[in-house]
């Protein structure tokens, strides 16, 4: 597998100004000639096929959800990141990139990151004009807020609902585009496989999943932007339907597969209460811009919280931290919260839980101060929990959120498949071992409205144009894959439910492959997936028919990928011998319990390639050069 | 804390949208109060594949409150009885054991039901799409801060905003009228200024399409506002009546 970052030359801060002065264009009259598929319309994926409608390309876009409007980026709460420096607190686009790079634990891409830093500010243009109520001072300018890992206030917000807000405006725009005739949007549509002609990627396949009719859809090149793999563990803060069947899939058609070990473990989320539990819940990072983190000094203090007296309470990430306080990045953050509670000292009926306290912040500014700032918060919290967070401090405790790692992409964000493009979460590019809060949204938004508009121009203008007829050889062949293996699922006729297993492969995940990884335990996890998907195959119980709405089906088909996908999940993490960012292997630590990366010999991305059905991947590396930044050990003290 | 509960459910199923429907009835035991409401439906779907059943079709995705996705009727009343609670934040610590829970989905032609409880709600997207979005292509955008926005419209604005089109405020009304839906948007952007240059025509088209779909007209019971888990007002579809009565009055019908 070849690696070709294309990194334009030039200094820094001029190589995304170089690049959009030099790359290929195509005509406007031309591109009404162009087709491209988007599948997903999160973010990522509605601000791109927007976009490119708005230049006059033809766009079909595909989503699971029942509407485009309904994808999972609407669920993001806290905040979107841009250097704008409006509180002229320091801030600038320099300052932006280096946080991002820093808080990605030096794993991550400098000329993406820098880029991204770059057009944060026209985001936030983009989305005042497109009508989006970003919260806003009385004199009715835009406010700022601060989130992990930064020192400055760089974060815009609507209210805890600014992915809802941002996603609508994307979704508006993504409409428009539909009423003017650019864009077509298959919803209920799920993507089964990719379809290479000539070392192109040219089409997908796809799911109807109220008739379960399986059809082609051919075109010049292909978007995903499906996000990320956080549910192959089950619990955790992503929607139900989010799934990486698209990514996988892509893969075992050569698309290479970046940094999988890369999972965020976000450390405020409520607790899991019982073994019913179908998905966990995150209260936002914002919180920690009010709320104390702390546990009980001694070991099995059951005291309720307001009883303990201040003496007898650890304020951890306060002493540990001091300079970033409650507001240090999310990895760090979390691992102190395993730290505490390994140690005994943790909270709740489970001892799985840290106190997040309001008291103080009630104390200072009023309730009605903290009302109008997480008002809806503290109401999630109270519907899930029936506890009130305005008389007793919340329990909270980390929970799989965000997936750095996704599918390699080069500069163009072109994944090694020429003419596949990877957006958002889906793509590894811009976070490296860890995202700061806020980042999520900004990067999604970037890669759609900003960078692929350019880079695929760039693509079409330099290669050679065909679409090939959905009756070609490649699409019978895919379509036949992706039936076989529904109609397989549908025959095994066992006698265990999808979700018994992806409940047991999730477990195994997180307790051998979550927080803490050592060699031992992800050597237990390898053997023990192997084990659990032979079973897989065996003994599950699919219920209804393939030409129906089948929801079982569905999930059982995302499910047989999890079965695979977490077996390189897992190998990644085994061959990544160091610490870094949300990858903390216990052999490879400081001496107080910080990460410790191994620069000399993992300063790369790795690159997996799929070589066949029950064949050894193979990892490839790509050098990760710091040409402007110097990397250091991270420290948040 | 509460110990576990039997519940008897009567649920809607049906087949697909050809076929006819009728309420059938399970039996959900061992409930916990801490479940959410759809936890409990995913305990008795187990069951049912368990026994070679079909689990019983519902739409959920973020199970957080903010997606939209999850519709169902609970008792009469759709998302259930918790005011300003979607049903997949609807918790079992609001019933009791032995309960008897009725379940079907959103009523309404414009919504036709796909399978159980799923119904089609594509209509909500169309009137989208007849005009609720600002014009603006990306990149010719002005900088941020050149426009100042009072905070208390803008705060105004956001409340609007906050609909997350489940469609329930069709569900609960009696001429399954879309007036909540289209007045939440309408509102939102009306508000802005940003939004001002299209706003006459934007009424006018999204109350067409409105019409076009089948929905019916307000006659101001405010069974959606009672309903809507965003507790979007009906103050709003007041000013939606305003913001069309100019639009008609300015001619914008006849372009």
């Amino acid at each position: 597998m070849k690696l070709d970052a294309k990194i334009p030359s030039g200094p820094l801060e001029t190589k995304w100004s170089h690049y959009k002065e030099h790359c290929k264009l195509v005509n406007p009259a031309n591109k009404r000639k162009f087709s491209v598929i988007v599948v997903g319309t999160g973010l990522a994926g509605a601000s791109a096929a927007a976009s490119l409608g708005e230049l006059g390309y033809n766009v079909t876009c595909f989503c699971y959800q029942d509407s485009a409007r309904r994808a999972h980026s609407i669920a993001a709460q806290g905040g979107i990141n841009a250097a704008k420096n409006y509180p002229s607190d320091g801030d600038s686009v320099y300052r932006l990139f280096y946080d991002t790079i820093k808080g990605g634990d030096f794993r991550a891409r400098e000329a993406n990151v820098y880029r991204l830093a770059e057009v944060s500010n026209c985001i936030i243009d983009q989305c005042v004009a497109q009508g989006v109520p970003f919260a806003r001072e009385y004199g009715g300018l835009l406010t700022n807020r601060s989130f992990g890992g930064a020192q400055v206030s760089r974060t815009f917000y609507a209210r805890g609902q600014t992915g809802q807000q941002l996603l609508l405006g994307a979704y508006q725009a993504l409409s428009r585009q539909v009423a003017a005739g650019k864009v077509k949007i298959f919803s209920r549509t799920e993507m089964l496989d990719l379809v290479v002609v000539k070392g192109e990627a040219k089409g997908i396949v796809v799911r109807d999943m109220v008739t379960g009719k399986i059809s082609s859809y051919a075109a010049d090149a292909v978007v995903l932007a499906t996000g990320g793999y956080g549910n192959t563990f089950f619990l955790s803060t992503n929607a139900r339907g989010c799934n990486c069947m698209a990514a996988w899939r892509s893969y075992k058609r050569g698309a290479g597969f970046a940094n999988p070990c890369y999972t965020q473990i976000h450390p405020t989320c409520i607790p899991v209460s019982g073994d019913h539990q179908s998905k966990l819940t995150l209260m936002s990072e914002s919180l920690r811009n009010d709320g104390r983190v702390w546990v009980p000094k001694n070991k099995g203090d059951k005291r309720p919280p307001a009883q303990i007296p201040e003496e007898d309470r650890d304020y951890y990430l306060e002493t540990r931290y001091p300079s970033f306080g409650n507001l240090a990045p999310r990895d760090v953050t979390s691992r102190a919260a395993k730290l505490v509670c390994d140690a005994g000292r943790g909270v709740g009926p489970t001892g799985l839980g840290v106190y997040l306290d309001f008291s103080e912040a009630i104390g200072r500014l009023g309730r009605k101060a903290i009302e109008e700032r997480y008002g809806n918060l503290f109401e999630m919290y109270e519907r899930i929990t029936g506890e009130d967070a305005y008389e007793a401090p919340m329990r909270i405790f980390p929970a799989v959120h965000y997936t750095m790692g996704g599918l390699w992409v080069d500069y163009n964000l072109m994944s090694t498949i020429p003419g596949l493009f990877v957006l958002g979460e889906a793509n590894f590019s811009d976070h490296g071992a860890n995202r700061l809060g806020a980042s999520a949204l900004m990067q999604g938004l970037s890669d759609g409205y900003f960078v692929l508009p350019y880079t695929i121009a760039n693509y079409f203008g330099s290669s050679k144009k065909f679409v090939p007829s959905t009756d070609s050889e490649e699409f019978k062949e895919a379509e036949k894959t992706a039936s076989d293996r529904i109609k397989k699922l549908l025959s095994i006729n066992g006698s265990r439910t999808p979700t018994s297993f992806h409940r047991e492969l999730g477990k195994l995940l997180w307790d051998n492959c979550g927080m803490a990884r050592s060699e031992e335990s992800l050597k237990t996890a390898l053997k023990k997936i192997a084990v659990i998907r032979d079973e897989f195959w065996k003994n599950l119980k699919v219920v209804g028919a393939e030409n129906e709405l089948n929801q079982t089906l569905e999930l059982a088909n995302r499910i047989s990928d999890y079965m695979e996908f977490a077996e390189l999940l897992c190998k990644d993490a085994l061959e990544r011998r160091e610490s870094c960012g949300g990858h903390f292997r216990v052999e490879y630590q400081t001496e107080d319990n910080e990460a410790k990366r191994d620069d000399e010999n993992f300063a790369h991305v790795a690159v997996w390639e799929y070589t066949g059905e029950g064949k050894e991947p193979v990892r490839n590396v790509e050098p990760l050069k710091y040409e402007v930044v110097t990397m250091s050990q991270r420290s948040y003290k | 804390m509460s110990k576990d509960m039997n519940l008897t459910l009567k649920v809607w199923r049906q087949k697909d949208q050809a076929s006819n429907g009728k309420m059938e009835t399970y039996q959900a035991k061992k409930v916990s109060p801490d479940m959410s409401f759809l936890e409990m439906l995913d305990v008795v779907n187990e069951d049912l594949i368990q026994k070679g059943q079909d689990p019983i079709a519902f739409d959920s995705d973020c199970r957080e409150g903010i997606c939209g996705t999850c519709s169902m009727v609970v008792n009469g009343v759709p998302h259930g009885p918790q005011r300003g609670t979607t049903v997949c934040q609807l918790h079992m610590r609001h019933f009791k054991d032995g309960d008897t829970i009725a379940i079907e989905p959103w009523r309404a032609r414009p919504f036709p039901v796909l399978k159980d409880l799923i119904t089609n709600r594509s209509a909500l997207d169309r009137i989208i799409q007849a005009g609720g979005y600002i014009s603006v292509s990306t990149g010719n955008a002005p900088a941020a801060n050149a426009l100042p926005i009072s905070k208390k419209a803008s705060d105004e604005a956001m409340d609007a905003a906050a609909c997350i089109g489940c469609g329930a405020c069709v569900a609960a009304c009696k001429n399954a009228s879309a007036m909540l839906f289209v007045s939440a948007k309408v509102g939102h952007l009306g508000l802005l200024p940003q939004g001002q240059p299209e706003r006459d025509k934007r009424v006018w088209k999204m109350i067409s399409q409105m019409d076009k779909e089948g929905f019916g007209n307000c006659t101001n019971t405010y069974a959606c506002e009672s309903v809507c888990p965003k507790r979007v007002s009906a103050s709003f579809i007041a000013r939606l009546n305003r913001d069309y009565a100019v639009a008609v009055a300015k001619g914008e019908c006849d372009r």
